[in-house]
């Protein structure tokens, strides 16, 4: 080839009568370039959020219960394992009061002109205001909740990310350790580490952890351990599916390096899904709490959580039938309207339901 | 004075699982070699598959070649080198859907070529080159702060092209990229292409599926068939007279404006469908469908010989 003129071009050979075109008024052009608002995707996001009714009304339901959780504990003079005394002196008749009751003694310090706050859903058998453990109980179980998302994020987010974009080998590994632990009956297994941790952990005495209880870092260690796989095998989906878009390849072309193909193409575009899976997480983690609590492997008393008030409720169902209902309605409100917003959050945040 | 670009026997086979731990090698690409000049648009045609969109990421190193070299301006693209050859060469994408980064503002996006390569001292310095980009291509200085997804098919393009052009480059591979819009889009960003050419030089490399559309803006043309390269004639010439079987009926198929022209004109069916690359005919790849084919075809892979003036053909035939 060592020709170097450049040959000539044929002519357009799509058939358009130009003369039968006019130029666009300056109008017409602005007209054009008249978009939509224009929206970051965050703002668009909770815009879609915002018009469901439902997850408007489970994000308002949530901020209550967590008002409350927050507040009461302030206002409301009795703590979560405080028996109950008058004027310095145990108030034996304060067993098991129904919702606003007063004890005998308490009716007559209030006689004699002094103020005591009402027992909002009565006291327990041992004499404790019962609507301060159920606040506390939402409390813990929330606090678990969130905290074991926390966790199995961290850990799915690490090993997801390492066996999607490294690939081959590792990944093949990784995955087969995931299909094993998927295999394994979660709630037998949950059981049975829980009862195994209970029995090998134990901690300085007054370390954090220690404070914490060995049933909730043993709780904590089933999540880490169980719950992860689900959200590295969301991660690696995401990532591997990422990858394979063009502008991943573009970035490349363009000199871009590994580092911040991940930081600016890849995560920001797995963000949405990570949110919102880990939301979602939160109350299936709160549930697994209550129903270990229930069964006596959850945290230990007389810290309490909604789980286990509701299994203490269950000696006197018969005769004390709301002790049940106030944990069981809060467990219920909670993980409800969690899983609401979390639908809701989806729907709106997800990218590929729209284009 | 040295080509632009001269790509030499390159071969881009990928590795398929065709059983338990056993890989077939899929040759996408399988022995190419060709130059762009200067400020030259090349087109690239053929079937769908057929290893077009292979051919340019291999040049530009997206796909490591498994075999074969292509030089710029007489230096060899090497693993090392190529990273400062980012500067020369860019690629205009096909999809102009998933070529765009949806968490990215234009702004963004048309300046990451500048902030990787770091082609600016200061942030008035960085907006002033995107405004001045985006201009080039049409697009209104008030879209700088829009996602893509606000934007139609032809204006992400544009923005696609913009991305290209930041580090000025003086090579562009464009991977069909008109195909994915309509025909009324379609002329006018082909346009643009071709006055972004006259300003800047740039060379293209064009690949399409459509001669129609590549006809227009090619100076030469080059026709692929099952990872091979069948002919390659400047773009007059190809299409008055082809010579090799493949581009005679790709060429029977494109419609003539003329009615008169069109009635004479014979319409060549191909028979048969394409061979999967995984399993290629011996000798001539083109042979399972060409109603010339000797027995010499099935033997012989036929060379790629200049038949004069620049007029390459890889057949035993014709
Ligand atoms: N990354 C890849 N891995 C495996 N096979 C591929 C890959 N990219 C392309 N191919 C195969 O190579 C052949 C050519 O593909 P491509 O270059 O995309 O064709 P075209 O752009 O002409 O339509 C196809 O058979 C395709 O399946
Ligand atoms: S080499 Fe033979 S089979 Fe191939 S195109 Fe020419 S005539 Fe047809
Ligand atoms: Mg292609």
């Amino acid at each position: 080839m060592e020709n170097n003129s450049v040959p000539k071009k044929r002519p357009f050979s799509l058939q358009l009568d130009l003369s039968k075109f006019e130029p666009a008024t300056e109008e017409e052009k602005r007209q054009q370039d008249v978009m939509s608002k224009s929206t970051t995707f965050f703002r668009d996001g909770m815009r879609r959020l915002l018009k469901n009714p439902l997850a408007v009304a489970s994000l308002i339901v949530l901020l209550l219960v967590i008002a409350t959780i927050v507040i009461a504990p302030m206002i409301v003079p009795y703590g979560y394992e405080e028996i109950l005394s008058v004027n310095g002196r145990r108030d034996k008749g304060a067993k098991n009061l129904t919702p606003f009751e007063y004890s005998t003694a308490e009716k007559k310090y209030i006689a004699q002109g002094n103020s005591r706050f009402p027992h909002i859903f009565g006291t327990d058998e041992q004499c404790r205001d019962y609507f301060i453990r159920v606040v506390y109980g939402a409390r813990v179980s929330l606090f678990v909740g969130f905290f074991a998302s926390i966790i199995v994020l961290i850990i799915g987010m690490l090993i997801g990310s390492i066996s999607g974009y490294v690939g081959g080998r590792v990944d093949l590994i990784i995955m087969r350790i995931v299909d094993i632990i998927y295999s394994l009956p979660d709630m037998l297994m949950v059981i049975l580490l829980s009862v195994v941790l209970k029995e090998v952990l134990t901690f300085k005495t007054g370390s954090v952890l220690a404070s914490l209880g060995t049933n909730m870092i043993s709780m904590f260690i089933v999540f880490g351990a169980l719950y992860w796989v689900g959200m590295c095998r969301l991660i690696r989906g995401q990532i591997l599916s990422i990858r394979e878009n063009d502008y991943v390849l573009a970035a490349k072309s363009i000199g871009a390096g590994s580092a911040r193909i991940i930081r600016k193409h890849i995560l920001p575009n797995c963000l949405s899904v990570i949110i919102i899976s880990t939301a979602l997480q939160i109350p299936s983690a709160i549930f697994t709490e209550s129903y270990l609590s229930f069964i006596g492997l959850g945290v230990s008393a007389p810290m309490p959580s909604l789980g286990s008030l509701a299994n203490a409720a269950r000696q006197g169902l018969q005769s004390y039938p709301y002790k049940l209902i106030f944990p069981a309605a809060a467990i219920c409100l909670i993980v409800l309207s969690l899983n609401l917003l979390g639908d809701g959050m989806r729907d709106a945040f997800d990218p590929k339901l729209r284009r | 004075m040295t080509n632009l670009l001269d790509v030499e026997h390159l071969k881009q086979y990928f590795p398929i699982r065709t059983g338990f731990a056993k890989t077939t090698p899929l040759k996408a690409v399988d022995d190419i070699s060709f130059s762009i000049r200067h400020g030259e648009t090349l087109g690239l045609v053929g079937e769908s598959g057929c290893g077009k969109t292979t051919v340019g990421r291999s040049v530009l190193r997206l796909y490591e070649p498994t075999d074969g070299k292509v030089y710029f301006e007489g230096t060899e693209i090497t693993r090392s080198n190529i990273k400062s050859m980012r500067r020369q060469m860019q690629m205009v994408f096909q999809d102009p859907y998933s070529s765009l980064n949806p968490r990215m503002t234009v702004e963004d996006i048309i300046g990451e070529p500048l902030d990787v390569h770091r082609m600016y001292s200061n942030s008035k310095e960085r907006r002033e080159k995107i405004l001045n980009l985006m201009e080039l291509v049409g697009l209104n200085a008030e879209h700088a702060t829009r996602y893509a997804h606000e934007f139609s098919g032809g204006q992400r393009q544009r923005i696609g092209i913009a991305r290209a052009l930041a580090v000025n480059p003086k090579f562009i591979v464009c991977d069909e990229p008109v195909s994915a819009l309509d025909v009324s889009i379609q002329a006018q960003v082909i346009n643009m292409f071709e006055e972004l050419q006259d300003k800047l030089g740039v060379a293209y490399l064009f690949i399409a599926h459509d001669l129609l559309v590549v006809r227009h803006i090619s100076n030469r043309i080059a026709v692929m068939y099952l990872g091979h390269m069948v002919e390659l004639a400047d773009s007059d010439e190809l299409m008055d007279h082809p010579i090799h079987p493949y581009t005679e009926s790709l060429l029977s198929a494109v419609p003539i404006p003329d009615p008169e022209t069109a009635r004479h004109k014979q319409r060549i069916v191909l028979e048969g469908d394409v061979p999967s690359p995984l399993n290629m005919p011996t000798g001539c790849p083109f042979r399972t469908r060409c109603r010339y084919a000797t027995a010499k075809c099935a033997e012989e892979m036929p060379d790629f010989t200049d038949r004069g003036n620049g007029h390459f053909v890889a057949c035993h035939v014709k």
